[in-house]
């Protein structure tokens, strides 16, 4: 048991694992703030009544929910950057770290259109004839009185995009962002290959105490904001 | 609504249930104005359903109609054509001598102009009762908040609803819902309103409280279509009654002569179901 103690302690002294998780936090956060924009714009799109705009809308969450992450994040960095020359900063981990945002917002803003289209499902219809009839057109009733009865509807749809998004940010490795966990975990596997159980152990545990919160709000929350009718 | 309510009430709080008057009231057609809502031709189906054939119907203004059929007849989806929110396939819907537009912002202004009451409420569920009401004046006509406030609350009140107005509304009965309704739709001035069985979905009990809202209404002059089979109601204060049946109007008649002497076989047929309980 002490053996096991001093190689964590081992592990924790010679690399910045806190500093690794941070930087999936910071990825997680911007990330979900772009899908959630993203996401909700192609939401609109799908429930809107120009059939171009639902078109449009449809063909990309079918695009990007069906591409795997790691290929949309080489292709951003091997394709955007390399070959079309495309800088989003000026050094190199800003950029890196900036493309990986990218990556993980479009890849996740068309599970959170879904999971958006699954709350609108929630919305009585009756709910957008009445704001239609008072004589609010698509974008006000969507925006005053579908949408936020929507966000209450598909709050533990979201907390499950949000918690794939959490591990999935780890897929930024493959966009050359060098100081996330996936990273650091390949580093301290090459240098202190015989405690492998516990580095294993070290960024399970983590991503388990990130997550279980988010599961465990969400489904608070979803229960606190549910609609009663 | 400018016009005070013609049932003068003293108590703050009353709604509008004082004995109406006899039910001759309305019922002469000299006190009605122009044409108000024009249907000529229409026609719709849903799929191989033909559920609207070749509908003529002018409803003038201040006139309260009443139109009843057995269901299935199209008679909720005439009444809710006349705001597009179902499309027609061929004829004409005009209001006020506007055709109804296709779609987007005119379609919306025109909208604002036709209140409507659902059969299940439709209460915007995530808003206080309050909030209810002042939304379309506020966000579709752009009254300052203050006054839409004031007004609701006056609205409220005729409606008896006065002391409710920070619930939420699923904390109101089904009948207090619907009278919300009716003042969330009256909030907006609308030329005209349309009931699409506003009692259908009630209790009993709720169903008076109710009627006697939209008789109220009736007698201010207000222009009323209303789907319905309180047959109450339409003696109260209706000036026609348009049967249909099959999608088609079948036979129209003030509300005495329909009820006593229906002259179509189908009218007949439904009526001696209805009223044999």
């Amino acid at each position: 048991m002490g053996d096991y103690l001093s190689q964590f302690l081992r592990l924790f002294e010679s690399y910045d694992v806190l500093g690794a998780f941070w930087v999936n936090i910071q990825l997680t956060f911007w990330a979900a703030i772009l899908a959630l924009v993203v996401g909700t714009v192609l939401a609109l799109m799908r429930i809107s009544p120009i059939p171009s705009l639902q078109w449009a809308g449809a063909t990309y969450v079918t695009l990007f929910r069906n591409t795997p992450l790691t290929i949309i994040m080489v292709f951003l960095t091997l394709g955007v950057w390399g070959q079309l020359k495309i800088q989003l900063a000026d050094d190199f981990p800003s950029n890196f770290f900036r493309f990986a945002v990218l990556g993980l917002a479009v890849y996740h803003a068309a599970f959170v259109c879904e999971a958006i289209r699954s709350g609108v499902n929630t919305v009585p219809i009756g709910q957008a004839e009445a704001a239609r009839a008072i004589g609010l057109s698509f974008l006000p009733a969507a925006r005053i009185v579908i949408l936020p009865q929507a966000f209450r509807g598909s709050v533990a749809p979201l907390g499950n995009v949000l918690i794939a998004l959490i591990k999935n940010s780890t897929v930024a490795a493959a966009a050359g962002v060098a100081t996330e966990t996936s990273s650091l975990m390949k580093t301290m596997i090459e240098f202190d290959s015989d405690v492998i159980i516990a580095i294993f152990l070290t960024f399970a545990i983590g991503y388990v105490i990130l997550v279980i919160p988010v599961g465990l709000a969400t489904t608070a929350l979803s229960r606190r904001l549910a609609v009663k009718r | 609504m400018d016009a005070q309510p013609t049932t003068p009430s003293d108590a703050p709080d009353a709604s509008p249930t004082t004995p109406s008057p006899p039910p001759d009231a309305p019922s002469r057609d000299d006190e009605l104005g122009p044409p108000l809502v024009e249907l000529h031709g229409v026609n719709k189906h849903f799929g191989d359903l033909h559920v609207l054939r070749d509908i003529d119907l002018t409803v003038r203004r201040g006139e309260v109609l009443v139109v009843i059929g057995p269901s299935g007849s199209g008679k909720s989806t005439l009444c809710r054509a006349i705001n597009r929110l179902e499309t027609i396939d061929t004829g004409t819907i005009a209001i006020d001598g506007q055709p109804l537009p296709e779609e987007g912002k005119e379609l919306a202004r025109l909208r604002a102009d036709v209140g409507m009451v659902f059969q299940s409420f439709n209460l915007f569920a995530h808003k206080t009762i309050l909030d209810n009401v002042t939304l379309g004046p506020v966000k579709v006509r752009r009254t300052r908040s203050a006054e839409a406030k004031k007004e609701a609350l006056a609205l409220l009140d005729r409606v008896g609803i006065g002391n409710q107005a920070d619930k939420m509304p699923a904390q109101l009965s089904g009948g207090q819902q619907q009278r919300v309704a009716i003042a969330r739709a009256l909030a907006m001035h609308p030329k005209v309103m349309l009931f699409d069985e506003p009692t259908s979905a009630l209790d009993p009990e709720m169903i008076n409280e109710v009627l006697d809202v939209m008789v109220a209404l009736a007698k201010e002059g207000m222009t009323m279509i209303v789907v319905t089979h309180e047959m109450g109601f339409a003696r109260k204060a209706a000036h026609r009654v348009v049967f249909m049946a099959d999608g088609q109007i079948v036979e129209e008649a003030p509300p005495e002569e329909f009820f006593t002497n229906p002259k179509s076989h189908r009218a007949q047929d439904f009526l001696s179901k209805i009223l044999t309980h």
